[in-house]
């Protein structure tokens, strides 16, 4: 008899009052017991509409089918015919948008927790698999990725399986791109992204750190000099972008990447580190998105009082459901219709507040959510010694200028087929942020799956 | 991991490393930076390059010990490694063309402008360099700048060598006195470039200046090291380091530059103090 209880298996997490001082992992895994109960929720639907509800179409109800058997192992290995990081995206897919919106159990009451049960698995496998991965036996041919972040593990993953010598090129000095750079440590654990770049090492993946490809080396070396059939773009986009509005350049101003780099890649938030950070006494952050609540919790946990300004309203934010609840719950105020039009400045040249604009909801724009108009006259100041600007990102420019025949959308996106990543060059691929702009870990990953597959069907009709 | 090749003190607080980075080396050109860290929990540091050598693949660059990371790395000695070291970034200067330059350098700056020197040298232009120190005992670079410099100024701002007075005299002289420069480059403390750009600027020669602001990754991605030219905001690590000195907002990046001074004095103290409990 499935379970028919209406609500999710709740998620231990640590205390909101206690959380929002320290950078652990917030949420804390269900226990085997509470998985298997959550699992016996799920109706095991033989149309899987879940199944169609992510991006790389994980067999949703057959690995849950094995969770509430009590087989994790197997369960694990469903997920991972699909997905490349499982213990990543079951903590930071956007499930409520995916497969969970899909899920009949959402019509009454609350969906199957996939992403929990995902998280779980995942879990389980690291804590307990003993067996070393088995090393395949070389196919003798060389491919390159660039980027070590998902989409790039995801890519080097599928094609090391398949004998592949890969070598993946890091600009920074630790692996993992936004998985390291980006997402805090108390939603997505440091020891999970190593743990899952050894396991790609363990299966023969060379990874280079330090090496920027368009300034250390380009494309056409690693093709004509290094010996690379194919080459993999998955170089993200970092490029972070301003509003342009008078005071940006303030000190104290931060773009929500610089801020976010320097607490989770080089550990800003510890004693020990010599980088330091200046999160003020009131921050202010501006935009939406999971990485402004990164941010902004950030903030909250180096001691700052916290406000979050949002030109929509709270129903428009972009933000997965779960980081905006745990947010609010960890003290961080939301100022919804409200958008910055100055930063205004103390005699130091220091931040002293934010002027902002409050803002209306009118028709839809292109994107397709409402768009927001400003109110005449309505202009008041948030008092603030530190703004975090948390607006987006766009692809960086430095291998596009650096690659000849390399086509890129007026905004800097790299052209790339939808269905094999295939760009405008001949053996060179593409895919992740930096071919669709700023986007998921999970969209990226399933991009670099794609990509893989294509490229090993490219080289192997070239041999 | 990137050896130390050789260490040389230039002066009680200026050092030269020449590290062995071949990948670097095979591409960098002056004016261009490099990013280090010296051990695993270290900053990156962003730091130009002073000389390069294809052929055996080193890097040279040259520090002035300002805080915590430059006092570690001041520590190290030939034969340990650095921990990361990643380059060559940002443009290179442009030399093409240019057939009469002055370079004016302040103090640890001239480390930096030393390879812009050599390299317009090289290329058969007639250079002219002016080079400001506090005093006799920080002059680096003399001899150098000198083999590669049609005209070679010294100044100190106490007289204890060279002439007394500041860069932008002997600068001044040099432009009253006739001398007609396509460009005038300047790399130094910030204080320094703003008056080389004031002076140049009432001439009307061109001028520009190599930025060092703050840096994280030196690839575009953190924004940390923006600044105003022309009021437009620049990424120094991709859009630069060099711009158009009479472009640049100076007042703003002074001030960007010193956001974390009571940190970095901190950090600094705390690591003399570490090394003197060692040496004890």
């Amino acid at each position: 008899m499935p379970n028919m209880s209406l609500k999710k298996n709740e998620m231990p997490v640590q205390e909101p009052d206690v959380r929002n001082k320290n950078f652990s992992e917030v949420a804390l895994g269900y226990t085997a017991e509470q998985a298997i109960d959550e699992a016996k929720r799920c109706l095991n639907c033989k149309n899987k509409p879940c199944t169609g509800g992510c991006p790389v179409q994980i067999d949703i109800p057959a690995f849950i089918a094995e969770v509430a058997e009590g087989n994790f192992e197997e369960a694990y290995k469903i997920i991972t015919r699909s997905s490349s990081l499982p213990a990543v995206c079951g903590r930071v897919c956007p499930q409520e948008s995916q497969c969970e919106c899909k899920c009949v159990r959402g019509i009454k009451g609350e969906p199957v927790a996939i992403g929990r049960l995902e998280r779980f698995v995942a879990d389980f496998h690291n804590a307990n698999a003993k067996e070393a991965p088995e090393v395949p036996a070389s196919n003798g041919h060389k491919v390159a990725v660039i980027g070590s972040g998902p989409s790039g593990l995801a890519c080097a993953g599928d094609l090391a399986k398949k004998g592949y010598k890969v070598t993946v090129y890091e600009a920074l000095h630790l692996a993992g791109g936004v998985l390291s750079y980006g997402i805090p440590e108390f939603r997505l654990p440091k020891s999970i992204v190593q743990k899952e770049i050894e396991g790609l090492k363990a299966l023969g993946v060379d990874v280079e750190t330090n090496v920027i490809i368009g300034k250390t080396l380009s494309i056409d070396e690693l093709m004509e000099d290094y010996g690379f059939e194919a080459v993999f773009i998955g170089s993200g986009a970092g490029l972070p972008r301003f509003m342009n509005i008078k005071g940006e350049n303030l000190s104290g101003v931060y773009s929500a990447n610089e801020f976010l780099t320097r607490i989770n890649l080089m550990k800003a938030y510890k004693p020990d580190s010599t980088t330091p950070i200046q999160p003020g006494k009131k921050a202010v952050v501006v935009g939406g998105g999971n990485v402004a609540m990164d941010a902004a919790r950030s903030a909250k946990r180096l001691g700052a009082d916290v406000t979050i300004v949002y030109r929509r309203t709270e129903k428009e934010l972009p933000a997965r459901a779960e980081e905006v609840e745990h947010a609010m719950e960890e003290g961080i105020e939301f100022k919804f219709l409200t958008n910055p039009v100055e930063i205004t400045s103390d005699e130091n040249k220091w931040v002293k507040g934010v002027i902002c604009q409050q803002m209306e909801l009118s028709a839809p724009d292109e994107s397709g959510r409402a768009r927001p108009v400003a109110v005449e006259g309505s202009e008041f100041e948030i008092e603030a010694d530190c703004v975090i600007m948390s607006i987006g990102t766009s692809p960086n420019p430095l291998i596009k200028s650096t690659t000849e025949g390399l086509e890129t959308q007026k905004w800097g996106g790299i052209i790339a087929d939808e269905e094999t990543g295939l760009t405008s060059r001949e053996g060179v691929y593409a895919g992740g942020d930096a071919v669709t702009g700023a986007a998921t870990v999970i969209l990226a990953m399933g991009a670099g799956k794609k990509a893989a597959a294509a490229i090993d069907e490219y080289i192997a009709s070239k041999n | 991991m990137f050896e130390i090749l050789e260490k040389k003190c230039l002066n009680p607080t200026v050092t030269l490393m020449r590290i062995n980075a071949p990948l670097v080396a095979k591409k960098a050109e002056p004016g261009q930076f490099i990013i280090l860290r010296t051990d695993e929990n270290g900053e990156r540091i962003p730091l130009t390059v002073a000389d390069y050598d294809r052929e055996n693949g080193s890097v040279t660059i040259i520090f002035q010990v300002v805080g915590a990371t430059t006092e570690k790395l001041n520590h190290m000695n030939e034969g340990d490694c650095l921990h990361d070291f990643a380059g060559p970034l940002g443009r290179a200067t442009h030399t093409e063309g240019l057939k009469k330059v002055a370079v004016v350098g302040g103090g640890v700056g001239c480390a930096i402008a030393y390879p812009v020197t050599k390299k317009l040298h090289e290329l058969g232009c007639e250079v002219h360099a002016i080079a400001g120190f506090r005093t006799k005992d920080l002059v680096i670079l003399e001899d150098e700048f000198k083999a590669a410099s049609t005209k070679f100024i010294l100044m100190s701002d106490d007289g204890s060598c060279g002439e007394k007075g500041l860069v932008t005299d002997a600068l001044k002289k040099l432009i009253e006195s006739g001398e007609q420069y396509d460009e005038v480059i300047t790399i130094g403390p910030l204080i320094m470039m703003k008056f080389v750009c004031g002076l140049t600027k009432q001439y009307g020669i061109k001028t520009i200046a190599s930025m060092n602001p703050i840096m994280i990754d030196g690839t575009g991605m953190c924004g940390g090291c923006r600044l105003s030219v022309g009021g437009k905001m620049k990424f120094a690590c991709v859009d630069g380091p060099e711009f158009d000195g009479h472009e640049i907002d100076f007042d703003e990046i002074m001030s960007r530059n010193s956001m974390y001074k009571p940190f970095e004095r901190k950090a600094h103290e705390d690591t003399c103090n570490l090394f003197k409990q060692e040496v004890k």
